[in-house]
């Protein structure tokens, strides 16, 4: 047993030359055209919502930090802004201020310290946040509006009540309700094409996810509907949270698998879970468990999917 | 033993929940509002209270091989007289707190308690550490059954307590927040008690 | 057959009887240190919610309510699966001694599962038939199995990590159950 404790792989041990501090910048690098597309669909107030993610989430870290006599050169590698920004980006777009800075708090404070910090985490911060504010005050995370904050249905619940469906060219470039940062398709495409280009990501979380949403939204009949292998895959891969999540946070380096086979296994399983929520469960849209619950089955993926070395058992 | 100490030792340094962490399942389950977690204490401590004395009594009877079964004999008829005098004079809370009055047999601390005390002790005694511990199941659940319903409905024992503006936690009153609740609870718990020990070797 | 279905995939993934039920959490909690362990549970868990679920659902068809004496379910019922524990503990011994050496050990600790007498009273509650029942029970029971092998996967990692004093041990764990919990709120409404 003892053995097995300090088992890492054998060398050699490669070292990218990327920081952490580094990553993460580049991520929100990767994020910006997509959050300046929302102040420019959604208007000025989404700066208010982003400014308020990224600040409670960085104060919260610091109370955090020195409430446990904690250094405080923590906060500079840049993990607490990155989880503010995920979370306001996952929120509608006329979210009340108050409840952004609570779920950035609650994030950074469940869903990371409580742990020990950043390394530590089982399940994504920003995601921990984003359920916890779905679970509280579930009418306000679906008060989804559309420019100017007027009120307007998302594609996927329009597609729940049997409504007409918004242009797939409309889709792709983000005029549509939805939470800020998931409305931008295409920019969220780039960004994450950039990180993948950048080593930041491994492309196999994020292909495998959306090909197997893809794939499922088409074969499966969805609730009430008859006929398999008619379903419209390329709505789904533009509706929701799925390029957002796929990219920027099925691919979090801390709460996803790190064997090549273990990637494919949470691309593939993440998937299905979306699919099946989206056709057939209660919510509308299901990025944000399935990512959960994928994080929470990723110590068993590594644990089965990591090669043993030669002699033990 | 004083009377006295085993009394409160149930209540504070072996508070059965937040110390031992015996009888988590009811006191996940039914903790969503401050009442249910009260009734739920009390039925708790009838039966524990109960099934102390008798067992206590019961002592030069009950041969050493068989003793747990005939504990949970014990345990299991005195649950069931508590079962049907809650349907018949509180049918409400019955029904709320459900298949937890029949589970109160398996419920830990009341077969812990009569095998760790009234088999080893007198019927004065085992009663007092019944009321003793039961009063600390209670109170536990009480508490975590408050920070929930005011948290996550923002009312107390069902009276609105918070301003209208107050928008409540929904998440509290769900399964998740009964953990994550219970779990800041007794951390909270730890951090003190730490703290007091600091304080005592300083 | 579409309600076995429903009450299958109902007690495994919508009310998953640890994560939403609040069944069996001293066992979940307890026996949740190692992957390997939490399986051995999982499996001795599964063999015995499945017999009992057979088993009360005959005393309960063809005792109990012939003579009128549900009101006696609770003692019926928990002497019926204290008993259920120990002939199974003792076949297993004589029939297949390396099942034994894997599972006896989690045994005795089943008799105050409360999954196990959790899954006869819904059981009875819900009045399903046998076969409702035995797909409840199975079914209850791989969903404790799927809780409490992901959980143990979890707290393995966690052996490792810096965790706060105060939130050692119980405290996080109950944190980690607690997400999740709510990580599997995303099935509600399934079916």
């Amino acid at each position: 047993m003892e053995i097995k404790k300090l088992a890492i792989s054998s060398s050699p041990h490669l070292h990218s030359g990327v920081t952490v501090r580094q990553a993460m910048w580049l991520v929100v690098l990767a994020l910006a055209p997509a959050a300046l597309f929302a102040v420019f669909h959604f208007g000025w107030y989404v700066v208010a919502i982003l400014v308020t993610g990224v600040l409670a989430a960085v104060l919260g870290e610091v109370a955090i930090l020195h409430f446990q006599k904690k250094p405080l050169t923590v906060v500079q590698d840049g993990s607490a802004a990155l989880t503010g920004l995920l979370l306001a980006l996952n929120v509608p777009a006329g979210a009340p201020l108050w409840m952004v800075a609570i779920g950035s708090v609650l994030a950074i404070a469940i869903g990371k310290h409580v742990f020990g910090g950043l390394g530590y985490n089982p399940f994504n911060p920003a995601l921990v946040g984003r359920a916890i504010l779905v679970s509280s005050w579930p009418a306000r995370m679906t008060a989804w509006v559309g420019p100017d904050l007027v009120s307007s249905a998302t594609p996927l619940a329009l597609l729940r009540a049997g409504e007409a469906l918004p242009a797939y060219s409309d889709m792709l470039l983000g005029f549509k309700a939805g939470s800020i940062g998931e409305v931008a398709v295409l920019l969220l495409l780039v960004g994450g094409v950039f990180l993948i280009y950048k080593k930041i990501i491994d492309w196999k979380i994020p292909f495998f996810y959306i090909a197997t949403v893809a794939f499922l939204t088409w074969a499966l009949p969805a609730r009430g509907q008859v006929g398999y292998f008619s379903g419209d895959p390329l709505f789904h891969v533009l509706s929701g949270g799925l390029m957002l999540g796929a990219f920027f946070m099925a691919t979090d380096w801390v709460t996803t698998p790190v064997t090549k086979l273990g990637r494919v296994i949470m691309g593939l399983g993440a998937g299905i879970i979306t699919a099946v929520i989206r056709l057939y469960g209660g919510l509308p849209e299901g990025v944000t468990y399935a990512i959960l619950i994928m994080n929470g089955l990723t110590p068993l993926i590594d644990r089965y999917t990591m090669g043993r070395r030669f002699g033990v058992r | 033993m004083s009377s006295l100490r085993v009394f409160f030792r149930g209540l504070l340094d072996e508070n059965p929940v937040l110390r031992l962490l015996l009888g988590m399942c009811p006191t996940l389950a039914v903790s969503t509002a401050a009442l249910n977690g009260l009734g739920m204490g009390l039925a708790a401590t009838a039966v524990l209270v109960a099934s102390n004395i008798l067992i206590s009594l019961l002592r030069p009877v009950i041969p050493d091989k068989i003793r747990i079964p005939c504990y949970i004999v014990v345990i299991a008829t005195f649950v069931t007289m508590v079962d049907l005098l809650m349907e018949a004079f509180v049918p409400g809370l019955h029904g709320v707190l459900g298949i937890f009055i029949p589970l109160i047999v398996v419920n830990c601390i009341i077969l812990q308690r009569a095998e760790a005390f009234a088999s080893k002790n007198g019927v004065f005694l085992s009663a007092i550490d019944g009321i003793g511990m039961g009063l600390g199941f209670t109170v536990a659940l009480l508490i975590l059954a408050s920070v929930r319903e005011v948290m996550g409905a923002g009312t107390f024992f069902g009276l609105a307590l918070l301003p209208a503006t107050f928008e409540p936690m929904k998440l509290m009153v769900s399964p998740p927040g009964a953990f994550i609740g219970l779990g800041l609870i007794i951390g909270l718990i730890n951090y003190v008690q730490n703290q007091r020990e600091v304080r005592r070797r300083a | 057959m579409p309600n076995l279905f429903v009450i299958f995939l109902g007690a495994i993934l919508i009310n998953n009887f640890v994560l939403t039920r609040f069944l069996g959490i001293c066992p979940f909690l307890g026996v949740s240190r190692k992957v390997e362990t939490a399986v051995g549970m999982s499996l001795a868990v599964v063999f015995v919610m499945t017999v009992a679920s057979l088993a009360t659902w005959t005393i309960q068809t063809y005792l109990l309510m012939p003579f009128g004496m549900l009101y006696l379910r609770t003692i019926a019922f928990i002497l019926v699966i204290a008993v259920l524990v120990q002939f199974v503990e003792m076949v297993m011994l004589k029939a297949t001694p390396t099942l034994y050496q894997a599972l006896g050990v989690y045994l005795p600790l089943i008799t105050t599962n409360c999954a196990v007498l959790g899954v006869t009273l819904i059981n009875l509650n819900e009045n399903y038939t046998l076969v409702e029942s035995l797909v409840h029970g199975f079914a209850g029971a791989v969903g404790f199995g799927l809780a409490i092998v992901v959980f143990a996967g979890i707290r393995e990692r966690l052996d490792y990590a810096p965790i706060p004093k105060a939130l050692e041990g119980f405290p996080i764990a109950l944190i980690v159950a607690g997400l999740l919990s709510m990580s599997f709120l995303g099935f509600q409404g399934l079916l």
